[in-house]
């Protein structure tokens, strides 16, 4: 086995430092070495964007990136944008429009949504399509999803 | 046929209401609990090593070097397995059908691409993964047969030696003078249908978590299964261990749509290890795995051919299906559960008294097929909308008129479809009214005429169905199964701390059935929605039940929901009596008070829990010993089961630069009988949509002539993304209901069911001034350039 290497990773705002393979998938290091489960892991390829998170402000997949290559790095996760009991204003919107059923898509929907959210104005519904392009979902047809975003931007934008 | 007189279908206050799912917020928190988050201490990982060969003898084996490897603890190959699991195979009393044995790793002789040889154990998986590169086996190839026509032939050589041929289950289906109604007809139409093979690609693979305790001699199972009490069983016969000594639990379950409702061999090799080890081991299966193993879907021709009357009545029908059921006989379901439902549905919502089908379910060298949303109906529809379609265009005659004309009509209910399955009564022709108002049929026809005028190739699709949802013990959900999918039990208890708690022998992975559930109970007991706890998804909670699948868990958990509801209500009601002295006549209940009618004399459900459990003197003896406790299990068996229609419509336009098919408007307008939640339901309805979209114009599984699978990741086999899915109007027709307990029909496949032979009379149409018919699916920019490049060439 390769020698490990020492990273430091800001996590959701905490600082985690770990000696790490490197080849330890960023999607492995958050779920095995910190025990975030919220981030799921699709296809390993790089295509169904479940494991999308953000790293350093922008969507990756944290299937197609190291842990080692987030040295330094500030990265968000699904845990970052609300919980059971207080949900975030993007969740609430997932909840309310009924845009998630079997939920294994979601976190990574919701982070790529994140992203979008912040840095573009969404004005149709198409450009929320095109954003979400990257991220499959088996079970809503993205119509709702579609809708989440549509309310989340709204609100955003004081609609 | 109306609903049970006894069932109060009057107060309506949570059943049709758009409630938040109770799922939602650990999903979105990222709380879930799916199979591949579960951490034992001690966990080991298991890695499968998979055949490359298509078909092959195995001539050796050598795990030496393996297992010399530094973080492996074990590995095992088919011989080990085969000592430590019994064989199994799926049985059928069906006439003409031959069982496989499945063996969980392969003994001797490899099937198809895929198939797992050997498993390594280790520390992790990396691990694993690594040490499957230093497992040495070598192959004698055989004749690999990728092509069912040839498997079928008599001297073709045989995947199981034991055997008669390939031909795994054969049927015929006969009604009336098939050859007179031929004769008489002013038009036939057909021709040779394909309808290629697809995979579920649930967004989560498939996993395992298996552990055994050795104090105990229990097994325990967390896997990723629509079926929990279906593998249960099973594997009580394969490891010699009574039912109370194994438990399968199915947490969280990232999409199911059929894949998961079979036995896996990764599940009987986990639990083989982890008995065997006497530790617990998880296996999670990547994508290229998921692509290569999990049960595909579909995957049949059909030669079929319609006879019409010149008022386009349908005088006849006749089809040849082939199915091309992969390797092996999947468990439970059998080889036949998916081509022998295409013969069976194939006469569809029509009045057809003619009908002559033949099927044969044929093994080839390619992955095993299964159960995926629709089953069969998909082609069946396909195919008989497709001919309906084609016969209309030869006597000049509209497609929705021909389906208004030949759907059964409301007064003939119950209607025996041609192939001898019942219809009890559903909403056929208002279902095609209503699509064609609402998607303003005779406006698009209009506009279609001129863009047609401008050369644009603009069309519009129809497809009518039926289906069996919710069925019952008369039929079996695959003809001739040993097991029961006839009914579902629920236990629904009220404990001494005045806590609901409702549990099923169902398994969700991701209708909401948390939620829906909860409305059922809630309404039938008079407690509030969020008061109810639901159990899913594991075996210790009730004695029988199968699992969800075949859209039967609204009609069976609500049917079961209420009448287990309804028992425990009716001893409440009765401790209630006693102890706010009145009699039982006059007390309801609701937002989980009791209550004196017209009184203000109440108490709370919680207080009348303690009353009889704790309060010893509030009840008196004679009094408990008959109520026992505030618990009921009951069975629910809807028998025939019942008819969910819908008819979809769309419009597409072919875009003649790249082929593209762009759906610009769909609409589904089903009557799924009473609607639970009605976000749920359209939920659900898009969704369906959505992989038939897939079916029609992306999915297709791959193989080469040497069966190898050219689409083993999901940048070759493609499914739709959020730019290739359009808005989905979805409207419930409030019809009849049907005769099942609380009136609800089954809705999770329809979408489905639907879509593929919508979209692809939708793109005949369009193309129908080149002469082109869609014959055969995904429809995708190739094949379309093709046929139009045919076209131009003629």
């Amino acid at each position: 086995m390769t020698a490990k290497i020492s990273i430091t990773v800001t996590v959701n705002g905490t600082a985690q430092a770990a000696d790490v393979e490197p080849r330890l998938l960023l999607a492995d290091f958050l779920r095995e070495n910190l025990d975030l489960t919220g981030t799921h892991v699709g296809c390993e390829h790089g295509i169904c964007g479940a494991c999308t998170v953000l790293m350093n402000g922008d969507s990756v997949r944290s299937c197609l990136t190291f842990a080692v290559q987030a040295d330094g790095a500030e990265v968000e996760t699904v845990e970052s944008l609300g919980s059971i009991d207080e949900l975030g204003p993007l969740q609430q919107a997932f909840r309310e429009k009924h845009a998630l059923q079997c939920g294994f898509c979601t976190p990574g929907m919701l982070m790529t949504a994140t992203d979008m959210l912040r840095k573009y104005p969404l004005e149709t519904d198409d450009d929320i399509r095109d954003g979400l392009s990257g991220n499959i979902c088996r079970c809503t047809g993205y119509q709702n999803i579609v809708a989440a975003v549509r309310s989340a931007a709204d609100k955003r934008d004081g609609k | 046929m109306s609903p049970p007189d006894d069932i109060d279908l009057t107060r309506p206050q949570f059943i049709g209401a758009k409630v938040m799912r109770r799922e939602d917020p650990r999903l979105l928190a990222g709380e879930g609990n799916y199979v591949a988050d579960i951490k034992r201490h001690g966990m080991l990982h298991i890695a499968f090593r998979r055949s490359d060969h298509a078909h092959a003898l195995i001539t050796n084996v050598d795990v030496s070097a393996a297992q010399a490897m530094e973080g492996v603890v074990a590995v095992y190959t088919g011989a080990d397995i085969t000592r430590l699991a019994n064989p199994y195979q799926a049985t059928s009393r069906m006439k003409n059908y031959q069982a496989t044995f499945i063996p969980p790793l392969a003994v001797d002789k490899v099937r198809y691409v895929g198939e797992a040889v050997v498993a390594v154990v280790a520390i992790s998986r990396y691990v694993a993964e690594d040490a499957l590169a230093l497992v040495e086996l070598e192959y004698e190839s055989l004749a690999v047969l990728v092509d069912p026509e040839e498997a079928l032939k008599p001297d073709a050589p045989k995947l199981h030696d034991d055997l008669e041929s390939n031909i795994l289950a054969a049927r015929e289906f006969a009604r009336g003078e098939v050859a007179e109604a031929f004769a008489d007809a002013a038009a036939t139409a057909g021709g040779r249908f394909h309808f290629t093979r697809t995979t579920p690609v649930t967004i989560e693979a498939r996993a395992s978590v298996a552990e055994y305790d050795k104090g105990t001699r229990t097994l325990t199972l967390h896997c990723t299964t629509q079926i929990p009490g279906i593998v249960r069983d099973k594997l009580s016969e394969i490891f010699d261990l009574p039912g109370p000594r194994i438990r399968v639990i199915a947490p969280d379950v990232g999409g199911g749509f059929g894949g998961k409702t079979s036995l896996y061999s990764e599940e009987i090799v986990a639990c083989a290890i982890a008995r065997d080890l006497g530790k617990p081991v998880k296996w999670v299966s990547d994508r290229m795995e998921d692509l290569m193993t999990t049960g595909n879907a579909f995957d049949e021709i059909v030669d079929a051919e319609i006879a019409v009357a010149e008022d386009g009545r349908i005088l006849g029908v006749k089809a040849d299906v082939i199915g091309d059921v992969g390797a092996y006989s999947i468990y439970p379901w059998t080889a036949t559960i998916e081509p022998v439902q295409v013969v069976s549905f194939l006469p569809g919502p029509y009045r057809i008294a003619n009908y002559a089908a033949r099927v044969r379910a044929v093994a080839t060298n390619k992955t095993l097929t299964g159960a995926y949303r629709g089953v069969g109906r998909p082609i069946s529809v396909f195919v008989m909308d497709r001919l309906l379609d084609m016969a209309a265009r030869k006597i000049g005659m509209d497609p929705a008129e021909i389906r208004r004309r030949n759907l059964v009509n409301d007064d003939e209910f119950p209607y025996k479809a041609a192939s001898g399955l019942v219809w009890d009564k559903s909403a056929f022709q208002a279902c095609l009214r209503e699509a064609a108002d609402g998607i303003g049929y005779d406006e698009l026809r209009r506009e279609q005429a001129a863009a047609r005028a401008d050369g644009r190739w603009v069309g519009i699709g129809v497809a009518c169905y039926a289906e069996l949802t919710g069925v019952g013990s008369r039929i079996a959900v695959a003809p001739g199964m040993p097991i029961n999918t006839g009914t579902e039990t629920c236990n629904v208890a009220i404990d001494s701390t005045g806590a609901v708690t409702a549990s099923f022998g169902l398994a969700s992975q991701g209708q909401g059935m948390e939620t829906t559930l909860a409305q059922v109970v809630a309404e039938e007991l008079g407690v509030k929605v969020e008061d109810v706890d639901i159990v899913l998804g594991d075996t210790a909670s009730v004695s029988h039940g199968t699992g969800t699948y075949a859209s039967r868990g609204a009609v069976f958990g609500g049917g079961a929901g209420i009448l287990a509801a309804k028992a425990v209500h009716e001893k409440i009601v009765r401790v209630a009596g006693h102890l706010l002295e009145a009699a039982v006549e006059d007390i309801e209940t609701g937002n989980g008070d009791v209550r004196v009618k017209g009184t203000d004399k109440s108490m709370t459900i919680r207080d009348l829990a303690r009353a009889l459990y704790s309060d010893m003197g509030r009840v008196p003896k004679d009094m408990r010993d008959e109520i026992d406790n505030l618990e009921a299990t009951k069975v629910y068996d809807p028998f025939f089961g019942t008819t969910t229609s819908a008819s979809h419509m769309c419009l597409i336009e072919v875009d003649p630069e790249t082929y593209k098919v762009e759906i610009k408007r769909y609409i589904v307008v089903e009557d799924c009988g009473r609607v639970i939640n009605p976000l749920i339901a359209d939920g659900q309805a898009h969704g369906g949509v959505a992989q038939g979209i897939g079916v029609a114009l992306m999915e297709e599984v791959i193989h080469d002539k040497t069966g190898q699978v050219l689409t083993a990741s999901l940048v070759d086999y493609v499914v739709p993304s959020a730019v290739e899915i359009p808005s989905i109007d979805v409207v419930h027709v409030e019809a009849e209901l049907p005769g099942t307990v609380g009136g609800f029909r089954g809705l999770g496949e329809g979408g489905t069911i639907g879509a593929p032979a919508c979209i692809a009379n939708a793109i005949s149409d369009a193309l129908s001034p080149l002469g082109i018919e869609i014959m055969e699916i995904p429809a995708t920019p190739e094949r379309l350039f093709r046929l139009v490049e045919a076209a131009k060439a003629d």
